[in-house]
């Protein structure tokens, strides 16, 4: 069921958009830079447009996006599908009870946070963040929908990296991407 | 509050409006004249500590038979007494003493998200703005919906060292020390028309770098648009001769 969408051809002026950034944030990575994507308005309705005609009949209840750059596309799509938005943040950054998840990052760790009572048991949930990597923070995500009892359906992203195999960290859930980084 | 069986009152911008009901069978909605959207909300509203369900599946118009009371029903007023009350109050966060405005219940409402994007996306919509700048974190939650419907492109004003590239810098003061905001070059053009957007106005120092950044570039920025206001911190004084545009006072 996981699957990237290699045919359509609104992919190909969203890819165009996507800046690379070399060294950032250290020596080495090649950094996917989406901000690019949204200075061009038809680009960016584009990236929402596929995500939205492939959920819009899939019952979901929850769109939930991680801080920050989750931020940007998990509303749109939310509002679109007539899904409510729940945000997953850093820590702190909620106010009142949440519920946190821990997930390992290079070198230490990292908490992501939801809000309790966000999120009822058996809705139906979608996951969106800009990209995937490693998969960590998409699998904490995963992890906090489901401790309150929710089914996440899919995770959608705009960037994948294959190589990192992120598709592998998400404990069989599929992944939806629209364009692939080698 | 009166209840009022036959007919509906409305005070819309001081007009009274007396239409007779008639609504779709099977709902019943509560008639009763609207509070005044710039009402406080921390001196008049209940603190919420559990979230309401969304009602997924309530169509935006009740109102399927009558034309004149389904615009009514969706005028500016309604729209903004749900989204106000959808809002909650969390005390003595992040420190205590401070009333914090939450808006993530607003979020888990499509109905309400949807009229908070739609209010501001009326007011905008034909004012040629080309550019949507939103404040990380939750400006990067209203203003990607409003760019996205009035054809303009979007732009993360963010905190330092997340924006990869070349960025300008604006510092800004808190109440103890600095903070900076940063902006990527190149994003806007000079002679841009400017729209900024975050959740809410404070002491405006956010808003006011934010300001600075654009027109530094040689933006105009039409208006700063927020969902809330905390008029008594009289952050609308920091932006200068910039309008601000706020939902909820």
């Amino acid at each position: 069921m996981s699957s990237c969408k290699e045919d359509d051809p609104r992919i190909d002026g969203i890819q165009s958009r996507i800046r690379v950034v070399p060294n950032f944030p250290k020596p080495g990575i090649m950094f996917q830079d989406i901000t690019t994507v949204l200075l061009d308005p038809k680009a960016f309705k584009d990236t929402i447009d596929l995500f939205v005609e492939r959920y819009k009949s899939k019952n979901i209840t929850v769109v939930a996006g991680i801080e920050a750059r989750g931020f940007i596309f998990g509303p749109p799509i939310a509002l679109a599908i007539g899904a409510k938005f729940v945000p997953l943040r850093k820590p702190k950054k909620l106010p009142g009870k949440v519920i946190r998840e821990e997930y390992d990052l290079e070198y230490g760790s990292d908490c992501l946070e939801m809000h309790v009572g966000a999120v009822e048991s058996e809705e139906r949930a979608l996951v969106v963040d800009d990209l995937i990597a490693t998969g960590g923070t998409l699998c904490a995500a995963m992890n906090l929908l489901e401790r309150a009892g929710a089914e996440v359906v899919e995770c959608a992203c705009v960037i994948e990296i294959p190589d990192l195999k992120g598709r592998d960290r998400l404990n069989g859930k599929p992944l939806f991407v629209l364009v692939e980084s080698r | 509050m009166a209840t009022i069986p036959n007919s509906l009152v409305l005070k819309i911008s001081g007009a009274k409006i007396v239409l007779p009901i008639n609504y779709h069978s099977g709902n019943s909605v509560k008639t009763k004249l609207l509070p005044n959207p710039k009402t406080p909300i921390a001196s008049t509203r209940k603190t919420s500590p559990i979230y309401r369900p969304a009602n997924t599946t309530r169509p935006l118009q009740q109102i399927k038979s009558s034309h004149m009371a389904a615009q009514i029903v969706d005028s500016a007023d309604n729209r903004i007494s749900r989204i106000s009350s959808s809002i909650r109050v969390i005390p003595d966060f992040p420190k205590p003493g401070i009333m914090f405005q939450d808006i993530t219940t607003l979020l888990l409402d499509p109905n309400a998200f949807k009229d908070t994007i739609d209010l501001f996306v009326e007011r905008y919509k034909d004012k040629n703005i080309n550019v949507v700048a939103g404040i990380e974190a939750r400006g990067f939650i209203f203003g990607p919906p409003i760019a996205l419907a009035i054809g303009a492109k979007f732009v993360p004003m963010r905190k330092p060292k997340k924006l990869p590239g070349e960025v300008i810098s604006e510092e800004y003061s808190l109440e103890y020390g600095t903070d900076t905001m940063e902006m990527h070059v190149g994003a806007v053009q000079a002679g841009e028309r400017a729209l900024v957007v975050d959740d809410l106005i404070a002491t405006g120092g956010t808003l006011s770098a934010a300001i600075r950044l654009l027109e530094r570039v040689g933006v105009v920025v039409v208006e700063c648009a927020c969902v809330i206001e905390l008029p008594e911190l009289k952050g609308r004084n920091r932006l200068g001769d910039k309008p601000l545009f706020v939902l909820v006072s």
